[in-house]
């Protein structure tokens, strides 16, 4: 075996210097380094222009130990054995490789379309439909159970509340849920494929929206990409500022979700108040850069607002006050009997499970997976910064609220501290060109988990492929699982414990 | 007889006028707790009003028994409220043995909607009709055995004599004090589960796959909405009057006994309220648990005046 690259969080590789395995040998040495403690960050297929019939697949494996991620790349054809059955954390990743490229994986045990789109340009359709009808999401064969009292319940796309679009199959005995199959899809925009011969003027505004809720997240993981090719040295006042957005962040977000849980059971107090309070946490980003949800602030080569003492004063005192009052509301929450009868033991996730499925985020550090991009792949601000492992072990919805409830005191204490930061010199530099035919990799721990942007460029320096994976990608699997042998009436506690985004998702 | 007809007419008067507020305070008393300003007490009046002026979309599926659930479900609480004294006000209508009508022209309603639910086809309103006959089946026998406690005390099978055994305030005072105090209880829990309130289910969720009764009339638009929405508050007086007969004392004056009868209901509605902001839902398996328990209460209840 040669001895595999590896590169740092924020780094970029060039392509020469990765070696081309048979797929059967990437499938040894991915299983052998997920073995080891490695998870698959990304599995995608890069499409050069003179690829034939022979395309490039990619794996990025994040060692979250040595605090370095490898990247394994193999040849293979449009017919392939599937590598699924012996790396459960593949099946989403072959199952895209194949609705974007044509490429059958023989032997998956669940090859189904992902997000019902048409195969990319030129690519042929994996499962025979016409390349040029555009597929009618959701159109596929769904799980299916027969026998006396069962029977099936289907969910969405359109729901009641106010919350994406998805489709949820249940196959019920009585209350009991035997099985859930997750269909996803309905907001597809194609992002890889338009940010692809990139970076154009419109790719900025894209990202943002890639998963609206993760707009610092997604959007500094871009810069980071865009930042490692250009060889640029971001000032620290960026590096900080970006920090500071993505905790705020990750606080409206937990703090808004601890609040829905409340809401899914009845309980007003914590519902009413963290529905507050998760507005008076996205005023503070307002606060720095117009726009609650922070679009604008990130870009890459720095930041695009300033945040002087006297808004950082005010911050401070929105953020003590704001901080007391989810405190109580937190308090409250945890310390009621009849809210926790409703949280513990319900929608477990076992450890096993986790690992196999490569979960990561809330719904994997509930499951006792200590997975922190910030504690293991820190860049800027984090890489000197030593962030607690917040793991849970239970793995149930309670254990996910924990998580959240843990993170949001962390990144209180996280945010006094950056607020002591005093901003001086300049809040961007210009980027230069990118780096030709090299492939640049930035993780970024969003609120949901690792948000991963992968750029590889063309001999002109331009994106030839653009890859985004989303913690939601492969954490919408755990859903399912936790389902099982659950009562129908938790779904929605249990979809709730995960709030996983569908659009960054479907992308 | 110029009394009679004057009674029942204070009677539907209170039932009709009052039955709405009832749910506005309580969303009131929640919004408070929780630290908001929630709608106006009126809300429902207005809500009412509203879909009684739209038009009803019926699905192409449906029969005449779509139509019939929520007519059933506004007219038998009418009925009902006939049968149960308003505090020091006497029932309109008494009888040996309405007690036993009373309770089955309530299993009438829920029949009704739960045959209007699965005459929609659907598959949330197939699961809840299903919840709602479960969880009802269980609810039954608690307020059948808290009316035998009543029916022992007062040695009658009369609604107007088993809950105003004597001038009023027997619970406070009397040899079967503490046993109507445990009746008065579970009635109280009967109350919360017969009207769909938490912890037995959420009347504000919008969560299909979670609800009881609020799934079974998803299908249902316009004034037969509106038949819903007000059958439902005439069911929440009517079973607050049930709490209510066993708590509120007699003064003699016909006034100050209906002024203290509405007092009672708005204070009664304050206290849903403050149950439904401190504490969250049951998971729907514990259900049958709870109702369980005040069926055993009310046991308990029969055990201390018959021992």
């Amino acid at each position: 075996m040669n001895a595999l690259p590896f590169l740092r969080n924020g780094e970029l590789i060039n392509l020469a210097e990765i070696p081309s395995l048979p797929y059967r040998d990437f499938g040894d040495h991915l299983a052998r380094l997920l073995s080891a403690g490695g998870r698959l960050a990304a599995c995608f297929v890069d499409s050069p222009p003179d690829a034939g019939n022979v395309l490039p697949v990619y794996a990025v494996i994040a060692e979250d130990a040595e605090n370095r991620l490898g990247v394994l790349r193999a040849f293979i054809s449009r017919a392939q054995e599937s590598l699924t059955p012996r790396i459960p954390q593949l099946h989403l990743f072959e199952r895209e490789m194949a609705e974007q490229f044509g490429v059958v994986f023989r032997g998956h045990p669940w090859f189904k379309p992902v997000r019902f789109h048409a195969p990319w340009p030129g690519e042929t359709d994996a499962w025979g439909r016409n390349p040029l009808d555009h597929p009618q999401v959701g159109a596929m064969h769904y799980f299916r159970m027969e026998g006396d009292d069962v029977h099936e319940v289907g969910v969405g796309p359109v729901h009641a509340g106010i919350i994406e679009p998805g489709h949820f199959r249940f196959q019920c005995h009585g209350e009991t849920v035997l099985h859930l199959e997750i269909s996803l899809g309905y907001q597809h925009r194609g992002i890889e494929r338009l940010v692809a011969g990139g970076p154009w003027p419109r790719t900025p505004y894209q990202i943002e929206t890639a998963a609206g809720d993760s707009t610092i997240g997604h959007m500094t993981a871009y810069s980071m990409v865009l930042e490692a090719l250009a060889g640029a040295d971001v000032p620290e006042n960026a590096l900080m500022l970006r920090a500071m957005a993505l905790e705020l962040e990750r606080l409206a977000n937990h703090v808004g979700d601890l609040g829905a849980l409340a809401g899914d059971i009845g309980f007003l107090p914590t519902a009413a108040y963290c529905g507050r309070l998760r507005g008076d946490f996205l005023n503070m980003t307002a606060l720095v850069c117009g726009s609650r949800f922070g679009r604008g602030l990130v870009r890459p080569g720095g930041v695009r607002f300033d945040c002087n003492a006297v808004r950082a004063e005010k911050l401070r005192q929105a953020l003590t006050a704001a901080a007391d009052h989810t405190r109580g509301a937190l308090d409250l929450f945890f310390e009621t009997p009849s809210v926790l009868g409703r949280l513990e033991g319900v929608g477990m996730v076992c450890r096993e499970d986790a690992a196999a499925l490569g979960l990561t985020g809330v719904a994997g550090k509930a499951c006792g997976i200590d997975c922190d991009t910030r504690r293991h792949h820190g860049t800027g601000v984090f890489t000197d910064e030593t962030i607690a492992a917040v793991t849970e072990t239970t793995g149930d919805v309670f254990a996910r609220a924990k998580v959240r409830r843990r993170e949001i005191e962390q990144s209180i204490g996280l945010l006094h501290r950056f607020l002591n930061f005093r901003m001086r010199g300049p809040l961007n530099v210009p980027i230069g060109p990118s780096a030709p035919d090299s492939m640049a990799v930035a993780l970024v721990e969003g609120w949901r988990g690792p948000i991963v942007h992968i750029a590889v460029t063309g001999g002109d320096g331009r994106f030839r492929r653009y890859k985004i994976v989303d913690p939601s990608f492969l954490n919408w699997s755990s859903l399912a699982l936790a389902l099982r042998n659950e009562q129908i009436s938790d779904f929605p506690l249990c979809n709730k414990s995960f709030n996983l985004s569908y659009c960054g998702f479907d992308l | 007889m110029t009394e009679t007809i004057s009674t029942f007419f204070i009677h539907l008067l209170l039932l009709f006028g009052l039955s709405p507020l009832l749910a506005g305070v309580i969303a009131r008393t929640k919004a408070l707790v929780a630290g908001r300003q929630g709608p106006p007490v009126t809300q429902l009046y207005r809500d009412i009003w509203k879909l009684f002026r739209k038009e009803m979309v019926i699905s192409e599926t449906t029969t005449w028994v779509f139509r019939a659930g929520p007519l059933v479900g506004f007219a038998v609480p009418i009925l009902a409220a006939l049968l149960v004294p308003f505090g020091a006000m006497h029932a309109p209508l008494s009888f040996t043995g309405d007690a036993i009508l009373f309770v089955y022209l309530l299993a009438l309603a829920r029949f009704f909607t739960i045959l209007a639910a699965l005459d929609t086809g659907s598959s949330f309103e197939g699961m809840g009709a299903a919840r709602e006959a479960t969880f009802s089946a269980l609810a039954e026998p608690a307020i059948f055995v808290a009316f035998i406690v009543l029916a022992h005390t007062s040695g009658s099978l009369t609604l107007s004599s088993m809950l105003r055994p004597g001038p009023g305030g027997e619970l406070f005072h009397g040899p079967s004090s503490m046993s109507l105090l445990l009746v008065s209880f579970s009635l109280f829990i009967i109350l919360l589960a017969e009207n769909c309130r938490i912890p037995f289910d959420d009347p504000n969720t919008h969560l299909e796959l979670t609800m009881i009764h609020e799934v079974m009339v998803l299908d249902h638009s316009g004034p037969d909405l509106g038949l819903i929405l007000y059958g439902a508050a005439l069911k929440l007086l009517l079973s607050s009057a049930l709490v209510l007969n066993l708590v509120l004392p007699s003064s003699g004056n016909d006034l100050v006994d209906t002024l203290v009868f509405i007092a009672g209901l708005l204070l009664l509605a304050v206290c849903i309220g403050l149950v439904e902001s401190a504490m969250a839902r049951l998971r729907l398996i514990r259900i049958p648990q709870l109702l369980v328990g005040t069926t055993m209460l009310s046991f308990f209840a029969l055990l201390l005046i018959v021992r």
